[in-house]
């Protein structure tokens, strides 16, 4: 499967736009703020219904105009084509359509053309707080897994509530510790089930983590990823009985998988604190490709990969590899954005993939 | 907003359009049509709702709203008074009755536990339920709640007032609704249906 063509209208700074592209290597090149970015933009809407850097819709509208839309057609097999697109009106609802036909859901779109982005913006895993790196594995696990994310969508109504009661009581009082316990009976059990599918996902996610950190970074230094969970050390059902005081005193719960955290660490040094630009770009590089790779050996087929400048920070002979490790057959299409013609035609040179080059210049692109 | 040709009219669109589901473009056409109706008829629509109001009773046994102490079903002599069915409110009770499945009797909660909303076990009837349970009069009770985390944060909250009572306790079967094709339902509704799968019945 992969990415045929790509129509935009009135897409961010495109006022049309029509593009072909290769099955392997697709290389946007051009200077900062020509809008390289907004092709990868469009290709990750088709994928995942929605924008990857603004989540208002609206405002990809280009300015002054009333309405975009994106259109995309993917091959399948030698003859099978799906078309998808995705139109966003100005006040209105956002269409999106595969084969011509609307979608009621558009959770049902989401999954069915996978894809991994690798983006400068990713660096706020590592540097903003837990939440970001909840979210981040939490969308990865719940990709494959639809009873891991009712589990996550029902701890977190219960929690709701029962932060709501344990403010309530430090207000007016009241109501006993026993309307506290029945909200956390419906906690325990998804609770219990997401610390125990966090603890089996990293198991198995971190080979890959580490393999492709010592491939990114040339095998100077080792990664590591701790869960930290304070469901590790005592029981759920014990954990929120013996935090009960401190609960009611902060007015909020403060045990629970909702505190969980997965800490980087190079070379024994966490990463957030110790971390260079350079060593946290391998790393995050490395965490995309492992999903890339999960996603491929849990669903079987090859997600679209997108190479958001990355290359900066990065010297010649890394970006040499990642290129070559891209354009092998393990991988399937790989689009990339780079400031520098120079440095894509040079490798381009050295190695043989099949690939396209487009220059990209203020809203026009040429192939 | 305010440019109605009567002060009378204005008044009865802004009273129309406080009840749900009733904007003021409806509230509008209906009042409308109240003026074309035969006085009378008005007349009867008005004193019905005021007579609703002032009149209604809910039943003291099930809380059910009622025109005696007593509802129908709670004094009717063949329902079952050792069987009851606790529901979240009446409506739930017409739609178990259209049914004519059930021979038991009913406690409406008048609502189910909810922090988020303000709702807590004291707004609900549940200490009349328990009062009637620990009297002994139930062999069974079949909670009948919404199927989410608050329907069945209220559940557990019963049950556990009331566990050590001896008392037989259910829940309503979820699944697969009846003439579904299994392709159709929902991954969760199917999962929750293998793990709660019920024996066989033949002969």
């Amino acid at each position: 499967m992969y990415l045929q063509k790509l129509k935009l209208t009135n897409f961010k700074n495109y006022e049309t736009a029509d593009l072909g592209f290769s099955e392997k290597i697709n290389c946007f090149v051009g200077d900062n703020g020509v809008g390289k970015t907004n092709l990868m933009d469009a290709i990750y809407y088709l994928s995942f219904c929605k924008s990857y850097f603004n989540p208002q819709d609206m405002m990809n509208i280009r300015h002054t105009e009333d309405a975009f839309a994106i259109h995309g057609t993917y091959l399948r097999n030698e003859n099978q084509s799906d078309s998808v697109s995705c139109i966003q009106r100005r006040n209105q609802k956002k269409l999106f359509r595969m084969n011509k036909k609307d979608y009621d859901r558009l959770a049902d779109h989401i999954g069915l053309f996978p894809l991994v982005i690798v983006s400068p913006s990713d660096s706020d895993l590592i540097s903003l707080g837990s939440e970001e790196r909840r979210k981040y594995f939490d969308g990865v696990i719940s990709q494959f897994d639809k009873v891991y994310l009712d589990d996550l969508l029902n701890y977190s109504r219960a929690l709701q509530h029962r932060n709501a009661l344990l403010k309530s009581i430090a207000e007016h009082g009241g109501q006993s510790i026993e309307s506290i316990e029945v909200w956390d009976q419906q906690m325990l059990e998804p609770g219990q089930r997401i610390f125990e599918k966090r603890t089996l996902f990293l198991k198995e996610f971190y080979p890959l983590f580490q393999n492709y950190f010592e491939f990114v970074s040339e095998g100077r230094e080792a990664v590591n990823i701790e869960y930290e969970s304070q469901l590790r050390n005592l029981e759920f059902k014990e954990l929120l009985r013996s935090s009960i005081r401190k609960d009611l005193a902060m007015r909020y719960t403060t045990a629970g998988i909702h505190k969980d955290d997965f800490m980087f660490s190079i070379s024994g040094y966490s990463a957030k604190r110790f971390g260079s630009q350079g060593q946290q770009k391998s790393l995050l590089i490395a965490l995309k490709l492992s999903q890339f790779e999960y996603t491929r050996t849990t669903k079987g087929y090859k997600p679209i990969l997108l190479f958001d400048d990355i290359f900066d920070k990065l010297d010649e002979r890394r970006v040499g590899q990642l290129v070559k490790l891209v354009g092998a057959d393990d991988f399937g299409q790989v689009f990339i954005t780079d400031t520098q013609p120079d440095r894509i035609e040079k490798i381009f040179k050295q190695v043989e993939i099949e690939h396209r080059i487009f220059n990209v210049k203020n809203g026009a692109v040429a192939g | 907003m305010n440019s109605y040709p009567s002060k009378l009219l204005e008044s009865a669109v802004n009273e129309l359009s406080r009840l749900p589901g009733i904007g003021r473009k409806s509230a509008l056409r209906l009042a409308l049509h109240l003026l074309k109706e035969r006085i009378e008829d008005v007349e009867f629509l008005g004193q019905s709702i005021i007579k609703l109001r002032k009149e209604i009773q809910y039943c003291t046994v099930c809380h059910t709203i009622s025109d005696n102490d007593i509802c129908q079903i709670c004094s009717d002599p063949r329902r079952d008074k050792t069987t009851v069915c606790i529901v979240q409110d009446i409506r739930d009770v017409l739609a178990i009755e259209n049914t004519r499945q059930y021979r038991g009797v009913y406690h409406i909660l008048g609502g189910i536990i909810s922090p988020i909303e303000g709702i807590s076990p004291s707004d609900l009837t549940l200490e009349n339920l328990i009062e009637k349970a620990e009297s002994g009069i139930f062999n069974e009770i079949i909670m009948a709640l919404p199927s989410t985390i608050e329907g069945d944060t209220t559940a557990y909250y019963i049950y556990k007032k009331i566990k050590s009572l001896q008392i037989k306790i259910s829940n309503i079967a979820r699944g697969i609704s009846l003439g579904d094709e299994l392709e159709y339902a929902d991954e969760l509704t199917l999962g929750r249906s293998i793990l709660n799968r019920t024996l066989y019945q033949g002969d």
